[in-house]
């Protein structure tokens, strides 16, 4: 959508830039709850050991932690009764391959019981927060309102049929209920898990080149952005450079892709408008061609993307509410650990994890104002919420990024009269997952498990700790060998 | 506890509902479903019996988006589905274990459940090339249907790509995606398959289908297409809430105009409501309220879930009606016309009407292809 408003440099109305804004933050604060809580916590969180510990106790140790009101002796009982019985049913299901018992596991527990009880709580949070998404964008997942110059949405508060003031107030119910479990529950948690194993903060640094998207325009053009996002070369965050409006040169013109090492026609470093996608499959090749994905560089180097890379540049920018954030996880990982953690720890597994909720907490903040700024604008008698592209002859170029939840985002498209001659998505994992680039460096996932320790190699949980830190949108394998080259096992990381 | 939950229907509480709510609960699927009433109670009794159903999940050329449907379904929950009502044995995104763990604990479900599992299929199977656009453990996913589907009880193909080859089938269909149905049946596997179309469906259709076969032993009734009647019985247009605003005549021309935020039909846009079998109109999505559907938020309906119309014929390219019914007695939004039936004039303005964006340029050739297909597929 954005790469054909860039192609016609077509403006989009306020109304309808902030009504894409509530969708995209609704949406990753579900994204960003569930990666947490159901796709990572299990790495690190003992369903087993839970069934042992004392629901008092636990209970007690919630109330300590946070004021959430969800802590109490009879809800974390309940939580626990219901995973004896599932347990004691004797068909473990999805939970009967998972890595219970693993000595990398270290909590007590109690709190493996809390993460457990907040496993069960999140789901239904997460639900909450898509209703933001359904309400604007028809359902989720895939909405379906977003039109090349605006939304479907029409604003009329005295319709029936439209965006009102019912839905409006739906909307902000929604956010508050949410935020309230972000920020007491989603935040904490992140953070005990991220003091409790405090020497993985020394694990999975990988590439230290961070690249994200500034998002939630305010204004009709993309000039203006509620989220700031930029390049930090080198993990520095003095040396941060702003990617400032959506025809910013310095995004446009130092992005490029491989394909030395992955299953398509050719061997080429292109812009994406330059690029083909021809398949040409060869099996695992160590050496030449061993995926289906492609190798972004950004000026010529791999970088990591992702809520981290979000978190860091927005920090680098003097975010406020990032800041606000980023300092209360620190504070309360340095309390729970017991040794003062600064910033620098985030350049890890575990602080990819951590950065994830801080993430989610300034998507909170943001959500607020969003809603703010959308109803102020309709009070000023602004109801205009599409503008109609023309398509002229000839051929126009355009690309759009957006800061989705695992990363920068960005489409790129060529118009040859009227019709669509090429399309290239470089997508949040495409950074993260590549294979080695044209210069046979490595990206971000291969580099960071370069020192991953593996207790166990035929059950090697510290790998998938790694892996699964970047929430991956893709299904990778991951292949431990011996020294002599035997395969052990192949991990399958989804 | 154990026996609490999983006891008789005398209990005071029934997979953690109360006895009274469950029954309660069972009875309005049934009712959701145009069962009679005491089917509720049937529905009751299968899903408190000893052992949960087991089902597996594989798959295919997939973007997880009807994975995620689930985790937005409220009745009942995923937690629910999966801890109390179902035993999921395998699903590569919600597994716990990874690589060799889960797929020994795949084996070993198969093994176990052999011809009692159900088998859900979401994603396309690439066929091309001996299917090796789609790999999992090493062995192409089209080889894993055939080994999975052989042992099944059922197989639930669920969303577009799985029922119909969906949008990796789009031309010029790189991969040779195909629907999990045509690969089953070209290999000779005779286990039954139901379609569950949608871009994702809607998670209550996919649900209400498990939750009936796990109650009944047997599908629900299906179409000419494997779908179930009870949600995909009849065209979105029967159903939908700006109908009247069709046989009247009144049209939105383009988004945000004074006739869309009145509400308006959305036709002339596109929309392919009258060509889309679905229940979307009436069951609505993520239990938000009313108007929670493309069309209710003022967007056409694009036909996600019909093979030949979503992804397949442009967005702003005017529907080919599979029956009409134009009213001649209502007055028109524009009088002062020539005075035939709406229904027809909303027919030929789509000529003129629906030329927005790119898309639009291509949308008059749609109209010359009306279907003379009158024949009543409802119910």
């Amino acid at each position: 959508m954005r790469s054909v408003e860039n192609a016609l440099q077509l403006e989009v109305p306020l109304n309808a830039q902030l009504i894409r804004n509530l969708m995209m933050g609704a949406h990753a604060t579900h994204d960003h709850i569930v990666h947490f809580y159901h796709l990572a916590a299990l790495d690190w969180v003992d369903i087993v050991s839970a069934l042992k510990a004392d629901a008092r106790a636990t209970a007690n140790l919630g109330q300590k932690l946070s004021p959430w009101t969800g802590n109490s002796y009879d809800a974390v009982k309940a939580s626990q009764d219901r995973l004896k019985t599932f347990v004691g049913s004797g068909q473990l299901g999805i939970y009967g391959s998972g890595y219970w018992g693993h000595p990398a596991m270290k909590l007590s527990p109690e709190v493996n019981m809390l993460a457990a009880h907040h496993y069960l709580q999140a789901l239904e949070y997460q639900r909450e927060i898509n209703k933001v998404v359904a309400i604007l964008g028809s359902k989720t997942p895939h909405i379906q309102n977003v039109a090349v110059g605006g939304v479907a949405n029409p604003i009329n508060l005295d319709s029936q049929s439209t965006l009102n003031m019912e839905r409006l107030y739906y909307i902000k119910t929604l956010i508050d209920k949410v935020g309230d479990f972000v920020e007491n529950v989603l935040l904490v948690d992140t953070a005990a898990v991220a003091a409790f194993y405090a020497d993985w903060t020394q694990v999975g640094k990988g590439i230290t080149n961070y690249l994200s998207a500034p998002d939630m325009p305010m204004d009709t053009k993309g000039t203006t952005f509620a989220l700031p996002g930029g390049y930090i070369p080198d993990g520095d965050v003095t040396k941060f450079q702003p990617i400032k409006s959506y025809n910013d040169a310095f995004f446009k013109d130092n992005v490029k892709e491989s394909i030395k090492h992955s299953w398509y026609d050719g061997d080429w470093d292109r812009h994406p408008w330059e690029e083909d996608t021809v398949p040409k499959y060869t099996d695992f090749q160590d050496d030449k061609k061993y995926s289906w994905v492609k190798s972004p560089t950004f000026k010529g180097k791999p970088a990591q993307v992702g809520p981290l890379a979000n978190v860091l540049c927005m920090f680098a920018a003097g975010h406020e509410p990032t800041k606000k954030y980023a300092t209360r996880m620190l504070d309360t990982i340095s309390t729970l650990a017991g040794a003062k953690v600064g910033i620098g720890a985030l350049h890890s597994t575990i602080g990819r994890i951590g950065a994830r909720s801080i993430r989610c907490a300034v998507l909170y903040d943001t959500l607020k104002s969003q809603w703010a700024a959308l109803i102020e604008n309709i009070a000023k008698g602004d109801v205009k919420t599409f503008n109609p592209p023309t398509f002229p002859s000839g051929v126009q170029r355009g690309y759009g990024f957006h800061e989705a939840p695992r990363g920068i985002l960005s489409h790129w498209i060529v118009i040859e009269n009227g019709k669509i001659k090429n399309y290239q998505a470089v997508v949040p994992s495409t950074w993260n997952a590549g294979p080695r680039n044209s210069q046979d460096a490595p990206g971000p996932y291969e580099a960071s498990l370069v020192g991953n320790p593996v207790k166990d190699p035929e059950r090697p949980l510290e790998v998938l700790r790694t892996v699964h830190s970047f929430d991956p949108c893709l299904a990778c394998a991951i292949h431990v060998f011996d020294r002599n080259r035997n395969e052990i096992v192949k991990v399958k990381a989804v | 506890m154990k026996d609490l939950e999983y006891g008789s229907m005398n209990e005071e509480t029934v997979c953690g509902f109360s006895r009274r709510d469950f029954l309660k609960f069972c009875s309005t699927l049934a009712v959701g479903m145009g069962l009679p009433l005491s089917a509720g109670a049937k529905i009751a009794e299968a899903v408190t019996a000893q052992k949960r159903p087991p089902v597996l999940w594989l798959s295919a050329q997939e973007c997880t988006g009807c994975t995620e449907s689930l985790l937005r379904a409220n009745h009942p929950t995923l937690e629910k589905l999966i801890l109390e009502l179902i035993s999921l044995e395998y699903h590569e995104t919600l597994l716990v274990g990874s690589g060799k763990q889960a797929e020994e604990w795949r084996t070993k479900s198969m093994k176990e459940y052999k011809g009692k599992y159900i088998l859900v299929v979401d994603g396309s199977i690439p066929v091309k090339d001996n299917g090796i656009y789609c790999k999992i453990g090493g062995k192409t996913v089209m080889s894993l249907l055939v080994e999975m589907a052989t042992d099944a009880a059922a197989v639930v193909a669920i969303g577009s790509c799985s029922s119909w080859g969906g949008v990796p089938s789009a031309d010029p269909n790189p991969t040779g995606a195909s629907p999990a149905h045509e690969v089953l049946k070209n290999k000779g596997v005779k286990t039954p398959v139901v379609n569950i179309p949608g871009c994702p469906p809607n998670p209550y259709n996919f649900l209400s289908t498990v939750l009936y076969y796990v109650t009944f032993k047997k599908l629900p009734e299906l179409d000419d297409q494997a779908r179930p009647k009870f949600a995909y019985g009849r065209l979105i247009h029967e159903n939908c809430e700006r109908r009247p605003h069709f046989d009247a005549g009144r049209f939105a021309l383009q988004f945000g105009d004074e006739e869309h935020r009145k509400g308006y039909c959305l036709y002339k846009l596109g929309c392919k409501g009258p060509e889309t079998f679905a229940n979307c109109p009436v069951q609505l999505f993520n239990d938000v309220g009313s108007g929670a559907w493309p069309v209710g938020t003022g967007h056409p309906c694009f036909g996600c879930t019909e093979k030949g119309v979503g992804f397949t014929v442009p967005l702003h390219t005017p529907a080919r009606p599979k029956y009409l019914t134009p009213p001649s007695l209502f007055t028109e939004v524009y009088p002062g016309k020539e005075g035939i039936s709406p229904g027809v004039k909303a027919l030929a303005a789509g000529f003129a009407g629906a030329a927005i964006g790119a898309a639009g340029a291509a949308a008059v050739t749609g109209l010359g292809k009306k279907d003379d297909d009158t024949k009543d597929k409802g119910e």
